[in-house]
């Protein structure tokens, strides 16, 4: 009996009920009348009662969701979307970047089916039998090891919150909501083995000072990582959110280097080379700049917070209470305060951290507010367990000697406040615009 | 007896060597074979030490370069396709093209984002066509194709002068690019350190 049929059946049965007519011949007769009478006595229970049937109520689904692998509601029809300078899939059928919809958002976890999606090069998800992949540690080491999905999973493992974030998340003037000024940063909780118990397992040897990591998609992917990061907090990781990663995370294992920017969490990791300098591979190419300071913005993420509600695209329907919502995180630790200015940046108040801020993870905050229905501008500016402050962009243009025009870009990743402007109607737009 | 001394010595300071490193925890894991090792390590670090043994010339690369489909994606000189141009004096690239990673914005500015210019190291480009390139096809070309099809890269570039010059691993690793000195080494990285002292 499939779902539809049971429904009927049950609500056959409190038809019977209320008709107080328990003849089991009736009953029968019922059912062989299939599914037009069962709407007609659906109807007429309905205006008996004023009321749907319980079965109306009741959400429909296959045994898929209902039982085996739950889906959302059919009212949440929040969605990722295509970075708007290229589109996903590309003219090669390549999925490049996709921007995570951030006000949709509760809480510090980022659902996985929404987690936002970069790829080193735009590539091709790889279809991976964990029963067939392994991880190769080799190098100046040892004693070269090779794991299987298995023995990664005997081994001491750390379950922690980390955000992923990728070095195009910078907020353009051109940019309405939030999932396009900071879609492509995402946050889960990972369970894996941390990096340093792996590397001991193979011992690494004196003079080594980097590891190039490897991923196993067809362009192979590797980036480097100073030893220093690797032996520190890095994570070899297959859980995400309770669950096996997503092949979009790079299912069956992935490498979290916490803080660092995206293009360094090397998914689908097959490899990894112990070495004794910077490797400039495939990833690294990308990263070539002349200026040192540049390059070390590039790799790390400062402090960056943003508003998530209320936020560009919505409305407010009038003045009154509303909670200002938004997400703080920063590559260099946890969060420790964030700030909120609803005067454009003239006045800040502390706002409340209503998630545990863990060590480079977003972090939930919120704030009391009520609009008094004048046009006004928000604000959010947050400060990490180094006392480093959230930059405005004004003060990155003035650190550079450029000047501060709608279209300048800070080097490196971009961790610079931003700004909603709230016009008389309600309207939310972009402050930088 | 006076002959075997270093060859005691020296086993002596291997033991100790192996009483400095870490011991393993867990001896969960098992170790490669060196033909596992050979297969999957195909780093080329910028010094090119893991150039495998090869060789190619710019000519034979030209017709590589069409033969495994480099110009379908390209554009048949290396300019004017839908991917990166690989040869400098074309037109800027068009924003949406594909672009390696980290450069998306490069297209902006002519050849900055010509790799066989952009690359302060030989191998590098060598590494980065090994790996991955052609589309669909990647880490199937032979290393002599490699060679080749860097030369073209580098001879389409003025980099080298001769389309017969050969390129092998002596020849790439000696090679001083053009932009050997144009860029700057990532720092290295402290616990509890802000990325970048005096930034706002």
């Amino acid at each position: 009996m499939d779902l539809k049929q049971r429904d009927l059946k049950q609500q056959d049965l409190k038809q019977q009920d209320l008709k107080q007519d328990s003849k089991s011949s009736n009953r029968r007769g019922f059912l062989k009348g299939g599914a037009a009478l069962a709407g007609l006595a659906a109807g007429a229970v309905q205006s008996a009662k004023a009321q749907p049937p319980v079965a109306e109520l009741r959400a429909k689904g296959t045994s898929k969701e209902q039982v085996a692998y739950g889906d959302r509601s059919k009212y949440e029809t929040s969605v990722r979307k295509s970075v708007a300078e290229r589109a996903s899939p590309d003219a090669f059928g390549l999925v490049f970047h996709v921007n995570a919809p951030l006000q949709d958002f509760y809480g510090s976890i980022s659902p996985s089916s929404l987690h936002y999606v970069a790829t080193h090069r735009g590539a091709f998800v790889p279809d991976i039998d964990p029963k067939e992949h392994r991880v190769m540690i080799h190098g100046m080491v040892d004693r070269p090891l090779i794991f299987t999905m298995d023995d990664l999973k005997r081994l001491p493992f750390v379950t922690r919150q980390h955000f992923v974030e990728c070095a195009g998340n910078r907020a353009k003037s051109t940019q309405t909501t939030v999932q396009e000024t900071h879609g492509l940063t995402s946050n889960a909780e990972y369970t894996g083995v941390l990096l340093s118990t792996l590397l001991k397992e193979c011992g690494v040897q004196k003079g080594a000072s980097w590891i190039v990591a490897e991923g196993a998609e067809e362009v192979k992917g590797a980036g480097s990582i100073p030893l220093g990061k690797a032996m520190d907090d890095c994570l070899v990781a297959y859980g995400q959110n309770g669950e096996a990663l997503r092949p979009q995370q790079g299912y069956p294992v992935r490498l979290m280097v916490p803080g660092f920017e995206g293009i360094f969490q090397i998914k689908y990791l097959r490899r990894i080379k112990v070495v004794d300098q910077f490797y400039m591979t495939y990833n690294d190419y990308g990263h070539i700049t002349t200026d040192a300071r540049a390059a070390a913005l590039a790799n790390q993420v400062g402090p960056k917070s943003v508003i998530t509600f209320p936020s560009g695209g919505q409305k407010l329907p009038g003045p009154g209470y509303y909670e200002i919502s938004g997400l703080a995180w920063s590559g260099q630790g946890a969060i420790k305060k964030v700030e909120v200015s609803t005067d454009g940046g003239k006045t800040w108040k502390d706002g409340e951290l209503r998630t545990t801020p863990y060590r480079m993870a977003h972090t939930r905050f919120g704030f009391h507010w009520k609009w008094d229905g004048k046009a006004c501008e928000i604000l959010s500016r947050c400060t990490d367990e180094l006392g480093t402050v959230q930059p405005s962009r004004a003060q990155v243009a003035k650190y550079w000697n450029e000047p501060l025009t709608k279209g300048f870009r800070a080097k490196g990743m971009d961790n610079t406040i931003m700004a909603w402007r709230i016009d008389a109607e309600g309207s939310i737009h972009n402050g930088l615009a | 007896m006076a002959s075997l001394k270093p060859v005691l010595l020296t086993a002596i300071l291997a033991a100790a060597q192996i009483g400095w490193a870490q011991a393993p925890a867990y001896g969960v894991g098992r170790t490669p074979t060196a033909d596992e090792i050979k297969a999957w390590d195909i780093a080329i670090g910028p010094d090119g030490k893991e150039l495998p043994p090869g060789k190619g010339t710019a000519k034979e690369g030209a017709r590589l370069f069409l033969l495994k489909g480099c110009g379908g994606c390209h554009g048949a000189t290396g300019i004017g396709g839908r991917a990166p141009a690989l040869v400098k004096g074309g037109p800027p690239a068009v924003p949406g093209q594909a672009m390696p990673a980290g450069m998306e914005g490069m297209h902006m500015v002519p050849d900055t984002g010509i790799m066989a210019l952009r690359s302060p190291y030989a191998a590098t480009l060598w590494d980065y066509i090994s790996r991955g390139m052609p589309l669909n096809r990647e880490g199937t070309l032979k290393p002599d194709e490699v060679y080749a099809i860097t030369a073209f890269l580098l001879y389409k570039n003025e980099v080298i002068k001769s389309e017969d010059e050969v390129m092998d691993q002596d020849t790439l690793r000696k090679l001083v690019m053009p932009n050997r000195k144009g860029y700057a080494e990532i720092p290295d990285w402290k616990r509890n350190t802000p990325r970048l002292a005096n930034y706002p």
